[in-house]
């Protein structure tokens, strides 16, 4: 039998990266490069080669979604939630965003030694009431322990398995010029509140993340019947990052308007204090949708109905101009390119 | 925001884009110095709507860009010292030195801290008596008040494990040697806002008078920006070369005198290298003897380290305002914000950089 | 690093010279800011501030010149009040 043979370079030139650095796990451009130099060509990703949030599955002619996440977020618990809702809540949004319906999660922990137990306690308390909320079982899982200092309390990988129950094709491929571009709220808060703890920022009224399960109101939304083209949920790299990837992976032209994107006084204000730019910055409650223009008010009042995303809005439209860019008209009218964030600007903050 | 949203009001800027391009009647030059009034004219895109006869230059206001190869060098030795706490603002970690950054140090297990103040790393000095605490200090004088500040809390505190790595830099001998040099095409500047803050006006009437420019001291949104360009373009249209401030609500005359006092109890000035340009003579801040117990250059005896610039970054002549950004044959592909060649590259108020983000398409 | 943004103070503590704290509040964000160099600010006032240090108290009463400058201009004609319109 012949063994394949083993390919020695390193996709990522060692030259430039000898070690991994934060950045490479920041939501841009290095994690971009990580991901599809290194990881997509070796682990044979999904057939569809298109990167998405889930990976869709043909099992026995039923449609699934199949999702993973790692949560590493530094500190534990902030206001609006903590690393146990968090790891819920953002796998069952990964799969919502394909229009799946999620049903089952696993969890994986890796354990630093020493961690209090009564911490621990609150997180599963935490990730119990987040799968009861967002209506999913956790079936499974693993526990590691590694020594003091080799961790940094916990850290936790969820997996999730969804169906998909409707006919549309969501994904970045579904993409179509003069789709609209909407969103159910302001951006920035989970970033700030993250900000805020580790810092030790004071604010008047205490920022909270907006981490928030999506799949009830995505639900709605298929079971209204909305035509939806895309959707992806807000993470690292914030807003920015989210709709470049998807110009880039449909080759269209996205032009957003700045003055229609909603970011709360507090939350400009510690973004100006700290020379952070809102549209990169981190959210956890928070997706775009693209539909055609004319499911939109639909759309909009289905999703503002929920007291928690009544500010949803319109913040674009697909474009033929600059195709794979992202252009914002600024506060003053005039037009510049949206980029992918380089670096990171906060580490470890999901 | 109050004070600052008002700022951004897009019917007024466009009455002053109008105002602009009613009064000139001729090609003018001019350069802004502060790279903070850089990012803000690109990030808002001033440059694009202004009228063709203007030429902006961006200038060499961006103290993370002109802080030679070396420094960064010397920073990374003491970086790599065990038992040291080496502190720095944000920007400087990703600047190039000669085969490393301060970045790469971290990944392989530096302690190097990003602070938002100089305080912070003297705090981190009190909090861990056995580790040294090292601050980059680098910045033009809009900077110099708080780290004159933690010098001498330093020192009335006796506070031994604490100790700055100079990199101040000052505003109006880089002006003299632009407008000295025989390359020099601006014929009138946007002076930067908070270093006028600090320093007041004083210095810049004999540089006005001597060089026949005029000078307008400009706050950073769009607005000032624009009622600065106006101010200026009035004067060079009318032949005028005053020093005017259009930054009134926080630049005074005499500037900030209790700091301009406890910086020059702290510091004295001293001949400076500007990467990419050389060395200007009395054109940087260094501490007094009295406080020389903590300049980090002496403490880790790195002053012997020199550096190389990278042979094709042409950030000298962007920092003077010969070059702009996507004239360089490396910007964009070779040179990126992820994998910079060179200082302007990186900082957030770097001209590449701010062309890079916020690039016309 | 000419990041310098305008905050209201809050309150103020701290007798010594080199003490004097303020809370100044950013837009609803608030922060501890050294107010030694700016001895004659007082609560309710504006300061602009540059890595936890007040660099100048923000005077108000100048805060409007970019506005009246245009006004000004409208007055001596310096301004086509006609393409402003469009």
């Amino acid at each position: 039998m012949k063994t394949k043979e083993f390919n020695l370079t390193c996709p990522i030139p060692i030259s430039q990266y000898p070690n991994v650095l934060l950045a490479h796990g920041g939501g841009g451009t290095l994690m971009h490069n990580l991901i599809e130099k290194m990881f997509m060509p070796e682990f044979n990703a999904n057939e569809q080669k298109i990167m998405h949030d889930s990976a869709e599955l043909l099992l026995d002619n039923k449609r699934l979604a199949f999702t993973t996440d790692s949560y590493v977020v530094n500190p534990l618990f902030f206001p609006g939630g903590d690393i146990g809702s968090l790891s819920i809540h953002g796998t069952v949004n990964d799969l919502s965003m394909s229009g799946a319906k999620p049903l089952y999660l696993s969890a994986g922990f890796i354990i630093e030694e020493g961690l209090q137990m009564e911490t621990l306690w609150k997180i599963v308390q935490s990730m119990k009431m987040a799968a009861e909320i967002s209506g999913i079982k956790i079936v499974t899982g693993d526990t590691k322990v590694v020594d003091k200092g080799k961790g940094d309390g916990i850290f936790i990988n969820t997996a999730g398995i969804g169906v998909i129950e409707h006919n549309l094709n969501i994904n970045p491929a579904s993409v179509k010029l003069g789709d609209t571009i909407i969103i159910n709220g302001d951006i920035g808060r989970h970033g700030i509140a993250i900000m805020a703890v580790r810092e030790g920022l004071e604010f008047e009224t205490s920022i909270e993340s907006d981490s928030a399960p999506l799949n009830d109101i995505v639900m709605k939304l298929i079971n209204a019947g909305i035509k939806i083209h895309c959707m992806r949920d807000l993470t690292r790299g914030g807003l920015s990052s989210a709709l470049v990837e998807i110009a880039q992976s449909a080759k269209v032209g996205i032009n957003i308007v700045e003055k229609d994107i909603l970011v709360r006084e507090d939350v400009k204000g510690a973004c100006e204090i700290l020379g952070f730019d809102p549209l990169y910055i981190a959210n956890e409650g928070r997706f775009v949708t693209f539909l055609p223009e004319q499911e939109v008010k639909k759309a909009l009042d289905i999703i503002s109905s929920d007291k928690n995303f009544s500010e949803a809005c319109i913040i674009g439209k697909v474009t033929e101009k600059n195709p794979g860019l992202v252009t914002m008209k600024s506060a003053i009218g005039a037009t510049r390119i949206v980029d992918m964030l380089s670096g990171e600007q906060l580490p470890r903050i999901c | 925001m109050k004070y600052i949203d008002e700022y951004r009001d897009a019917e007024a800027a466009k009455r002053y884009f109008i105002a602009i391009t009613e009064l000139i009647t001729k090609p003018w030059t001019i350069m802004e110095i502060c790279g903070g009034q850089t990012h803000s004219i690109v990030k808002f895109g001033i440059d694009e709507m202004l009228p063709p006869e203007i030429t902006l230059v961006h200038g060499p206001g961006c103290p993370v860009c002109v802080t030679p190869v070396e420094l960064i060098n010397k920073a990374i030795e003491i970086a790599s010292k065990p038992d040291v706490i080496f502190c720095s603002f944000g920007d400087m970690l990703r600047v190039p030195g000669t085969d490393k950054d301060l970045l790469s140090i971290k990944a392989s297990g530096g302690d190097v801290r990003i602070v938002y103040s100089p305080m912070d790393a003297l705090s981190l000095a009190r909090k861990y008596p056995d580790k040294e605490v090292v601050f980059f200090a680098v910045g033009f004088e809009t900077t110099a008040p708080a780290n004159a500040m933690a010098v001498f809390q330093a020192k009335e505190q006796a506070i031994k494990n604490f100790s700055i790595l100079v990199s101040h830099v000052l505003v109006p001998p880089a002006m003299e040697a632009l407008l000295s040099s025989p390359h020099n095409l601006v014929q009138g500047f946007l002076a930067a806002g908070h270093v006028c803050t600090v320093m007041g006006l004083e210095e810049y009437f004999p540089i006005a008078k001597k060089y026949n420019v005029p000078i307008v001291v400009t706050g950073f949104e769009p607005l000032d920006i624009l009622q600065g360009i106006y101010m200026c373009i009035k004067q060079l249209e009318e032949g005028r070369t005053d020093v005017e401030n259009q930054y009134t609500r926080s630049v005074r005359q005499e500037g900030n005198r209790p700091a301009q006092e406890l910086i020059k109890k702290v510091f004295k000035v001293v001949n400076r290298k500007w990467r990419g340009v050389g060395e200007i003579s009395r054109s940087g801040l260094g501490l007094q003897d009295y406080f020389i117990e903590y300049d980090a250059e002496r403490k880790f005896n790195v002053s012997n380290i020199v550096g190389e610039e990278s042979p094709e970054c042409i950030a000298g002549l962007i920092l003077q305002g010969l070059k702009k950004p996507h004239e360089c044959s490396a910007f964009g592909t070779k040179c990126t914000p992820e994998k910079p060649l060179g200082a302007p590259m990186v900082s957030t108020e770097g001209a590449c950089a701010a062309y890079y983000r916020y690039r016309k398409i | 690093m000419c990041l310098a943004i305008p905050g209201k103070i809050m309150s103020i503590s701290g007798n010594e010279p080199f003490q004097k704290i303020g809370k100044v509040n950013f837009g609803g964000i608030i922060k501890e800011v050294n107010l030694v160099y700016v001895p004659e600010a007082k609560v309710d006032d504006y300061v602009i501030v540059h890595v936890g240090f007040a660099i100048s108290t923000l005077d108000e009463s100048e805060a409007n010149r970019v506005f009246e400058y245009l006004k000004e201009m409208d007055e001596l004609g310096e301004l086509d009040q006609g393409d402003a319109e469009n």
